[in-house]
């Protein structure tokens, strides 16, 4: 599928990409405009994890805030009563959620399709009322990080700057693991249990070993995240990891952009986190909901009209363009299998 | 040397609820040999497969391949023993071209992708669909569709391989072809159980025939003392 000239064509579009976003916060000095950027990069980070189970694997997760929970708490907790640096906590945060994944994947991965998707709500759901309910955790107050350190070792700083690096590194791991993984035969394997599971299984692949790889992988990467949300926030409580819109959220930066590979939710992450910080400027405090009612729309738009999201649509649009050239490989299409 | 048959199939029979698609199936399939499997519709062929496969658990029964008894593993299991399928209804990767789909078959043995390509490309020859290779499979027609499953299946480096109707809906030059090549797999080694509705495709090239009828094998022999049974030629043409 990649032949040589095309995988090096994108290895320098990648390189490219990667340079502007280096250099991108020199032009960008305002901090709000630099904390939108780090929002977008946020967002591409959780979208590019959540793909790797939702969307080559095509195992649909509607409960991944319960795993970026896992690990703002994780990793906040260990600095708060240990003063251990982030750094580790945010390895602990990910060791944490992939444990956590195994044991929730094990008997969730016996539901298909729709009824696993309502599971890993369920899953999201009910650690969010344990945190809430939960004194050593501080409940639904919350938890402060120290308000009186700063620097690389507490990764907490004083101007944005730093943290647009270090999201922007982290995106940098994420994407790198899911091209890893899109590249080996795991990769392979995810899309085969996707297309069609019974001849995946008939080719010697097990279906339960490899969903909890792509659920395990994702959630690791996703709790990564969630530290850096705390970082970042420098507050957390459970209304603000755990919740189900979070979950929402980072399906639907995937599915926007097109699942299943590497770029869509980078795109996705773009256009949501876009659409989503205007209209908070847009209507402010009385707007509170809007995001919900933008999260309906887009699901609407893109069930509707480009199941393979943007990155589909895009690609319809240039085989439709006099003198293209049909791509090779279609679009992978959105599909929940009952 | 190991002496036991491929495939022992001893008293098998499997129920579903109330209904009964396979009773009481013993038969053998040595190394490298043609087994075509026939029978009316709703026979039980594609559940004895299935049986086979791992895909259903006997209800009763045992089946024992190269001695060891495996009745009611998983398929993955038994596709790593090496029993690969085909589907009666075709399973193809829709998202993969050909190659990528022969490569999954492949990495059952080698999970290196540069290797698992290499080895696809020649079960991509070796069915006659090279010229298909980047083709995205779902743009491939049903007969090639077919011929894809069997290169997928060969890819896992079988001993012994079930093929659920590669011949129906073909036309005569692409039956002789899906013989051919059946007789090429034979020629590998490797042993078939061919479930077939086209007589013309199957009865030339198999050793022996197997016939079910409600579930219940009613003959086992060479296609020429098959044609002259009088159960099976009730069973087609009722009495």
């Amino acid at each position: 599928m990649t032949t040589g000239t095309n995988s090096s064509r994108k290895m320098a579009g990648t390189a490219a990409l990667l340079a502007l976003a280096a250099i991108l916060p020199l032009a960008v000095t305002e901090p709000s405009q630099q904390n939108f950027l780090i929002l977008i990069l946020m967002g591409a980070q959780m979208g590019v994890a959540w793909n790797i189970v939702g969307g080559y694997a095509g195992q649909v997760s509607l409960g991944h805030a319960v795993f970026y929970g896992i690990g703002a708490y994780t990793s906040t907790m260990l600095l708060l009563t240990l003063g251990l640096t982030p750094w580790i906590g945010a390895l602990a945060g990910g060791l944490v959620a992939a444990a956590f994944a195994l044991a929730m994947g094990w008997p969730c991965f016996r539901l298909k399709g729709h009824y696993f998707a309502m599971a890993t709500i369920a899953v999201a759901e009910i650690m969010q009322i344990l945190v809430t309910n939960s004194d050593a955790l501080e409940g639904a107050v919350g938890l402060y990080l120290p308000m009186d350190q700063s620097g690389w070792g507490v990764l907490i700083f004083l101007s944005k700057l730093p943290y647009y690096y270090v999201i922007l590194g982290l995106l940098v791991l994420t994407v790198l693991v899911s091209w890893a993984i899109e590249r080996s035969h795991i990769g392979y394997y995810f899309r085969a249990i996707k297309d069609e599971p019974e001849a995946a299984r008939a080719l010697g692949v097990s279906l339960t070993r490899y969903k909890l790889i792509a659920l395990t992988v994702s959630a690791f990467l996703t709790a990564m995240g969630g530290s850096f949300y705390a970082q970042k926030e420098m507050f957390i409580d459970p209304g603000s990891v755990f919740a189900t819109t979070i979950s929402i959220k980072i399906a639907l930066i995937a599915i926007l952009g097109g699942v299943g590979r590497l770029t869509g939710p980078v795109l996705g992450a773009v256009i949501l986190i876009t659409i989503e910080e205007y209209s908070r400027t847009l209507f402010g405090s009385t707007g509170s909901g809007t995001d919900m009612i933008i999260y309906a729309a887009m699901i609407i738009l893109v069930a509707v009209f480009s199941p393979s999201g943007v990155l589909g649509l895009l690609g319809d649009l240039r085989r439709h363009l006099p003198g293209a050239k049909p791509d090779t490989v279609k679009a992978e299409k959105m599909e929940i299998r009952p | 040397m190991n002496t036991a048959p491929l495939l022992a199939v001893d008293g098998l029979g499997k129920a579903f609820d109330g209904l009964v698609a396979n009773r009481d199936i013993s038969f053998i399939v040595h190394h490298g040999e043609i087994i075509g499997l026939i029978g009316p519709n709703g026979a039980g062929k594609t559940t004895l497969f299935n049986c086979l496969a791992g895909f259903h658990t006997p209800t009763t029964g045992r089946i024992a391949f190269e001695g060891h008894d495996i009745t009611g593993s998983t398929p993955e299991a038994a596709a790593a023993l090496g029993i690969a399928r085909t589907f009666q209804i075709v399973r193809v990767f829709q998202s993969m071209t050909a190659l990528e789909n022969v490569m999954v078959g492949a990495m059952l043995r080698n999970k290196r992708v540069a290797e698992a390509r290499e080895r696809a490309e020649d079960e991509l020859a070796f069915v006659g669909l090279s010229h298909r290779a980047d083709t995205p499979a779902s743009d491939l027609t049903v007969s090639e569709q077919k011929r894809l499953e069997v290169a997928r299946a060969l890819a896992t480096e079988p001993k012994l391989i079930l093929l659920d109707e590669v011949m129906a809906g073909l036309n005569p030059t692409e039956v002789r072809e899906a013989s051919a090549l059946v007789h090429r797999i034979h020629q590998r080694g490797i042993a078939s159980i061919i479930v077939e509705h086209v007589m013309e495709g199957i009865m030339p090239i198999a050793h022996r025939m197997l016939v079910l009828d409600y579930g219940a094998k009613i003959a086992d022999g060479t296609p020429a003392e098959i044609a002259e049974n009088p159960a099976v030629i009730a069973a087609y043409l009722g009495e």
